[in-house]
C-alpha cells in the first residue's frame, strides 16, 4: 500500500506508526550528533593558535584538492568500466562487479597495508612508479591512491546505473546517422548520465575526504583533516578536536547539500 | 533495391529464419506480423544493428552485411521516436549531418528542405520534452530523412498514435514515398496500416516469411492458416478438398461440403471473407453454390454493420449492414441462409 501519509492514517494505522518511529530514531541517531557538534563548537579556536591554524588549513586544502585528484583518476578509469558493464554481457561480469564493490567491505587499515605491498618501493608497482619519480609512501600520491581505492566503487556505481538507465537505442540510432561507437558515446550517452557522474563524484569524493584509515597506512605526514583530527584528538582532547571536527562536518555539508541541489535542478530542466 | 538472401538471425528470443526478400527501389514495403514476431530485430538487422548467423543483404546490389551501421546509408524511425533528449528538435534534425563533418550553420541550412516538408519550422528550438507524440514523430523522420537515406526502415510508426494524428502520419508518408522516390520498409501488426499503406506487404511469423504480395494477394488468397488469420479473414474450416466433377472441387469439412475453385486436392484449409457471404431469411435461386441454413447465435453491431454468427455448423461469421439488418428482422436465435460463391472460397 503506498500513497500520502495523513495524520488520520497513520494513528489508524499502528503498523505504519510503528515504521514511522523505527525510522524516526535512527533519522535522530544521524542527525542529533553532528548538528550537537556544529552547534555546540566555536571553530574561531582553532584560529586562535597559529601553528593549529596553519596545521588546520594546510590539512583542510590537502584534504581537498587529493579527493578531488583521486575522483579525476576515479572518473578516467571508472566511467569506462561502468559503461562496459551497464552495456555489455560477457562472462564473469557478475564477478567484477563484485570485485569493484570489495573496497566497501574490507577493513580500510587493511586496504592501507595492502596497497603497501603493491606501492611501497619493495614492490613492482610501487619501483615502477619510482622509476618515474612517483612515490606512494608519505607523499600526495600515496593519499591519492588510498582515497581512490576506497572511495571508487561509489562512482562506479551510480555511472553503472546512470548508464543503464539511457536506452541503448538512442546510440543504435546515432549509429544509423552516421556516429562511429565513440561519437556516439560522446555525442549522446556520457551527456545523458551526467547527473550520475556528478553524483557520483561527489559520493567519491566525500568518501575520499572522510578517509582515515588507508591514508594513515600509506602516508601518516602530511596529515589529511581526519588523521590531524585524530592528532589533535589525541594530544589535545575536545578543545580543538571538536571544533575541527564541526568544521569538516559544515565543508562536507555545504558540498554535497550544493552539489546535489545542481544535480536535482538539472534533473528537473 | 535491397535484398535479403537467406538471412538468419539469432538473438536472445528471436530466431528469424531463410528471409529472403527484394526490395524494389522507390517501393513501400510492408512487413506485418504480430507482436514478438522479431519485426524488430529484422529492421534492426538491416540497419546493421545486428549481426546475422548467415545470409547476405545487399543494397543496390553491393553487399552490406558486414558494413557498420554508420555506413550503411539507412535510416531507422521507432514506434517511442528515441529522439535525443538533450538535444533541441534542430539538434535532433542536423545530428547526422554534423557526423558527415558539416558545421552547425551548414547541417542546419542542409536539413531545411526535411523541417519545410514536414512543417517543423516553429518547433526548432523547442526541447524533445516538450513535444507532443506527433510531432515527435515527425522530428524522427526529419531527422532519419535529414541524411538522404537509401532506404528509410519504420518501426510501428503509427501505433502509438491518436486516429487522428495517424491519420495525418500516413498521408505525411505517403508524400514522403511519393515526393522523394524514397524506399520505405515499414513494419506493423495492423493489417489495416499494411493494406493502406504497403504496395507489397511480406507476412512474418513462426520465424519467417510466410507470404510475400500485394495487399490484394495477402487478403483474399492467403497460402497459409497463420496469414489468413492476419489477414482477418474469419471463416476458416480446415477439410478435405476432392475433385467435384463439374463442380469443380468439393471441401468435405465434416458436417457440410462446400464447392471451391481450386486445383489443390487433400487436407486444406478454406477461408471466406465474412464480406463476401449473402445472408438471407428465405432460400434463393442464384448462381453461387454454395447456400446454408443457420441459426444465428451472436449478433454483434460495429457501427454502421453488423457482425452475424450463423452456426451451420460449422460457425459462419457474415456482415451485413445495419440497414439490411432491420430489414430483415434478423435476431439471435433466428433462422438465416448463408450463401456465397464458389470463387469466393480460398483453398490453401
Amino acid at each position: 500500500m503506498g500513497g500520502d501519509l495523513t495524520v488520520l492514517r497513520i494513528f489508524k494505522d499502528r503498523f505504519t506508526l510503528t515504521l514511522i518511529l523505527l525510522g524516526l530514531v535512527l533519522l535522530l541517531f544521524i542527525v542529533v550528533p553532528l548538528l550537537k557538534t556544529v552547534f555546540t563548537s566555536n571553530p574561531s579556536v582553532l584560529f586562535q593558535d597559529p601553528d593549529i591554524a596553519r596545521q588546520v588549513r594546510e590539512s583542510i586544502w590537502l584534504t581537498v584538492y587529493t579527493a578531488l585528484i583521486s575522483t579525476a583518476v576515479g572518473l578516467i578509469l571508472g566511467i569506462p568500466l561502468a559503461y562496459i558493464l551497464a552495456r555489455r554481457n560477457f562472462p564473469g561480469k557478475k564477478i567484477i562487479e563484485g570485485i569493484i564493490d570489495v573496497p566497501i567491505v574490507v577493513p580500510h587499515t587493511a586496504a592501507g597495508i595492502a596497497l603497501l605491498f603493491v606501492f611501497g618501493k619493495n614492490f613492482f608497482a610501487g619501483r615502477a612508479f619510482h622509476a618515474v619519480g612517483i612515490d606512494f609512501v608519505g607523499t600526495v600520491a600515496g593519499i591519492v591512491i588510498a582515497m581512490m581505492f576506497v572511495s571508487v566503487p561509489f562512482l562506479v556505481d551510480s555511472v553503472k546505473e546512470g548508464f543503464k538507465g539511457v536506452d541503448p537505442r538512442l546510440e543504435n540510432v546515432a549509429r544509423t546517422l552516421g556516429a562511429s561507437p565513440r561519437k556516439a558515446f560522446f555525442g549522446v550517452s556520457l551527456p545523458l548520465v551526467w547527473r550520475s557522474i556528478l553524483s557520483g563524484s561527489v559520493m567519491m569524493w566525500a568518501r575520499g575526504v572522510s578517509e582515515f584509515g588507508a591514508v594513515l597506512i600509506l602516508t601518516y605526514n602530511p596529515k589529511v583533516a581526519p588523521v590531524l583530527l585524530y592528532d589533535l584528538w589525541v594530544g589535545w582532547g575536545v578543545k580543538y578536536a571538536l571544533p575541527f571536527a564541526a568544521l569538516l562536518i559544515l565543508l562536507c555539508l555545504v558540498v554535497f547539500i550544493v552539489l546535489r541541489y545542481v544535480a536535482q535542478r538539472g534533473e528537473k530542466s | 533495391m535491397i535484398e535479403l538472401k537467406g538471412l538468419c538471425i539469432d538473438l536472445g528470443a528471436f530466431h528469424l529464419r531463410d528471409l529472403t526478400l527484394n526490395i524494389r527501389d522507390g517501393e513501400y514495403f510492408m512487413v506485418l506480423g504480430p507482436t514478438g514476431s522479431g519485426k524488430t530485430v529484422l529492421l534492426e538487422t538491416i540497419a546493421g544493428l545486428h549481426s546475422v548467423k548467415s545470409g547476405v543483404i545487399l543494397l543496390n546490389g553491393l553487399e552490406v552485411t558486414q558494413t557498420e551501421p554508420e555506413k550503411r546509408g539507412i535510416g531507422i524511425v521507432y514506434q517511442d521516436y528515441v529522439l535525443f533528449p538533450h538535444l533541441s528538435v534542430i539538434k535532433n534534425i542536423a545530428f547526422g549531418l554534423r557526423q558527415r563533418g558539416r558545421s552547425r550553420k551548414e547541417a542546419e541550412a542542409e536539413a531545411g528542405w526535411t523541417i519545410e516538408l514536414l512543417g517543423l519550422s516553429s518547433l526548432l528550438s523547442r526541447k524533445i520534452g516538450t513535444l507532443s507524440g506527433g510531432e515527435k514523430q515527425k522530428v524522427a523522420l526529419a531527422r532519419a530523412l535529414a541524411i538522404k537515406p537509401k532506404v528509410l526502415l519504420l518501426d510501428e510508426p503509427l501505433s502509438a498514435l491518436d486516429p487522428e494524428t495517424r491519420e495525418k502520419v500516413q498521408q505525411e508518408l505517403r508524400e514522403i514515398r511519393s515526393k522523394l522516390n524514397q524506399t520505405i520498409i515499414h513494419v506493423t501488426h495492423d493489417f489495416e496500416e499494411a493494406v493502406a499503406l504497403g504496395e507489397r506487404i511480406a507476412v512474418l511469423g513462426n520465424g519467417c516469411i510466410m507470404q510475400v504480395g500485394t495487399a490484394e494477394e495477402i487478403f483474399c488468397q492467403p497460402k497459409s492458416e497463420f496469414v489468413a488469420r492476419f489477414a482477418m479473414t474469419r471463416n476458416i474450416f480446415a477439410g478435405e478438398v476432392r475433385d467435384g466433377g463439374d463442380e469443380g472441387a468439393i471441401v468435405d469439412m465434416g458436417g457440410i461440403s462446400i464447392q471451391a475453385v481450386t486445383n489443390l486436392r487433400g487436407h486444406r484449409h478454406a477461408s471466406v471473407r465474412p464480406e463476401d457471404i449473402l445472408i438471407s431469411t428465405q432460400p434463393f435461386v442464384s448462381s453461387a453454390r454454395n447456400s446454408f441454413m443457420g441459426v444465428i447465435t451472436d449478433v454483434v453491431s460495429k457501427g454502421s454493420t453488423v457482425c452475424l454468427t450463423v452456426n451451420v455448423p460449422p460457425d459462419f461469421v457474415c456482415l451485413v449492414t445495419r440497414r439490411s439488418f432491420e430489414e430483415m428482422e434478423l435476431r439471435r436465435g433466428g433462422k438465416a441462409y448463408v450463401t456465397f460463391k464458389a470463387s469466393a472460397v480460398n483453398v490453401f
